[in-house]
């Protein structure tokens, strides 16, 4: 081994009474990234999250696409919750163009937003489930799972990168029988959420494993930073839904689940409570979008310019063909924030326009780059079978947080 | 709370040492010279600003200049929560070195060394400067940066001749 240094090798000396594990980086659960860990024993004393292995150079990419192209390839990053991950973006463009979309459009935005959350963490909670070795929850949350991503992919026509909102607007209108599909879901849904508090979130053994276990106290959740359910359940009452409501969160009826524990079960919980409240609001815009049938899913002035052909796919379908014009769109220049809450926490972009067809800087910070930050601070002086559930249970998502 | 009131708190708060305060599409930025952002920062967490949620750089290669930017909130202070601020400093492009406000806010921890990796910006006091997203040899070409050209590849390049 003397001398021969392979390309981002780091060679360096290590104490002896330590030992030094790598877990990682051929995907040790969601995604690749690795977690250098120190042990004295079974105990850490230092863990070293070593990320990037699927940096994907979302933003120096979305400066040398035109304001368009950027939407497709940012819900890349988390593509089982895409709607949620390109919302904040849209809305970052509709902030510039000063354009606001209509109502309608709002909410089926919103509804697709819920069906990608319950859809997100009941992934999170498959691969929760294979971390503890519970090989039940794993299959359970995959196959319920299954049911929002073929809801979505009947309002959207695709599974999971559904490109679905643009600036103005959404490409899509509901297809007639959407509704009566929608509340099925949701009355399965909530018959399984009791039967998932049976077999794994009320069973002794998890319960043993996670209660008290990757604890952060408030103000550290705070000092951290953190972001969504895991900020939630240490007793901040954080979500931007609720602190700047975008879309028609303000006209809906939900609560933010809080919970003081600030554990992995307590992580774990908000979860659970948070499905619930997303079945409610999927519920609630599918009633809404019912009673106003017909309404416009664009702009005026967007409707206007198109020709008679366009028109008449649009009345007739409801499906939305651009025109040339929108993908060559300049937007006038300033500077602009965005945000927006995803399954995992908040999204936050920062998007810079010098008035050309292109973005001039994206700067996007996804919620599992704002958790990563608990690998190095809550996980040491645990012991070596804690990481996994702690791991598990910030949901954290590596090509999310890579970008 | 409202920018009005975010701006008057700003302004008792900071007196002299903000330079510039815009009210922009969803934030506010509050922008100080490089030797006064540390005692600014001190400032705005006293007020209640707690956490950092992003920090951006941007490159202005005309003006020879990057543009560091910490994007701060609050969790703890609910009537905080609504509101984010820029706190703004403007680095020479040549040799961009500023102090790390990790000492301030541990939530920037990550981000200062992304902004390090791919702007090659130095934070004086940061922990564990290394980088984070890269690997060390490609973090040294400082890749978002607006010299670092992407080349766009044709779909025909690579094919030999014969096939075009």
């Amino acid at each position: 081994m003397e001398g021969q240094k392979l390309q981002g090798m780091v060679v360096r000396r290590v104490e002896k009474e330590l030992y030094e594990v790598f877990i990682g980086p051929q995907h040790p659960g969601s995604g690749h990234m690795r977690i250098i860990v120190r042990l004295d024993g079974d105990v850490i004393v230092e863990a070293d999250p070593d990320i990037g292995y699927v940096h994907r150079t979302m933003e120096k990419l979305s400066e040398v696409r035109e304001w368009l192209k950027p939407i497709p390839l940012l819900e890349r990053m988390t593509i089982i919750d895409a709607c949620n991950i390109t919302v904040p973006y849209v809305n970052a463009l509709e902030k510039l163009m000063d354009k606001s979309p209509p109502p309608r459009a709002s909410y089926l935005r919103v509804l697709l937003c819920e069906i990608n959350r319950v859809a997100s963490h009941l992934y999170g909670f498959g691969i929760f489930g294979v971390f503890l070795g519970h090989s039940t929850m794993y299959m359970w949350a995959f196959g319920d799972r299954e049911v929002f991503v073929e809801l979505a992919e009947i309002l959207t026509g695709a599974r999971l990168t559904h490109s679905y909102p643009i600036p103005g607007g959404v490409r899509r209108d509901m297809p007639q029988d959407f509704p009566e599909m929608a509340r099925r879901a949701v009355r399965y849904m909530r018959g399984r959420l009791e039967e998932y508090r049976r077999i794994f979130v009320d069973n002794p053994v998890i319960v043993k494993r996670l209660e008290g276990v990757g604890v952060i106290s408030r103000n550290k959740a705070a000092e951290l930073g953190i972001v969504g359910p895991n900020v939630r359940a240490s007793g901040i009452r954080y979500d931007v839904r609720l602190a700047e409501p975008y879309e028609v969160y303000d006209e809906l009826d939900f609560e933010i689940p809080v919970f003081e524990e600030g554990d992995a079960l307590a992580r774990t919980w908000v979860r659970v409570e948070e499905i619930k409240q997303s079945l409610s609001i999927i519920e609630q815009a599918v009633d809404w979008l019912e009673r106003h049938k017909g309404e416009p899913i664009i702009p005026k002035e967007d409707y206007d310019k198109l020709p008679k052909l366009h028109r008449e796919v649009y009345e007739k379908t409801g499906r939305v063909k651009l025109l040339p014009a929108h993908a060559t769109m300049k937007i006038p220049a300033g500077k602009a924030i965005a945000r927006g809450e995803m399954g995992r926490g908040e999204i936050i972009y920062y998007v810079e326009s010098d008035g050309g067809t292109t973005p001039y800087r994206v700067r996007v910070v996804t919620p599992s780059a704002r958790n990563a930050i608990v690998f190095k601070y809550i996980v040491p002086g645990h012991r070596l079978m804690d990481l996994p559930a702690i791991y598990g249970s910030i949901d954290y998502f590596p090509p999310e947080a890579d970008r | 709370m409202k920018p009005e009131e975010l701006l008057e708190l700003l302004k008792h708060a900071l007196g002299g040492l903000a330079k510039e305060v815009t009210v922009r599409k969803g934030y506010v930025e509050v922008l100080v010279d490089a030797d006064s952002v540390v005692p600014v920062a001190n400032k705005l967490k006293e007020l209640g600003f707690d956490h950092v949620k992003s920090v951006t750089a941007t490159d202005y290669p005309k003006e020879s200049k990057i543009r560091v930017t910490y994007h701060v909130s609050s969790y703890l202070r609910e009537d905080l929560a609504k509101p984010i601020l820029g706190l703004s400093v403007d680095l020479p492009r040549d040799n961009p070195v500023m102090e790390s406000l990790t000492g301030v806010w541990r939530s920037s921890e990550f981000q200062e060394r992304e902004v390090y990796e791919f702007f090659g910006v130095t934070f004086r006091g940061h922990p564990d400067l290394r980088p984070l997203l890269l690997i060390p040899e490609l973090a040294e070409r400082r890749v978002l940066r607006k010299d670092f050209v992407v080349k766009e590849e044709s779909i025909y390049e690579g094919v030999p001749h014969r096939y075009q």
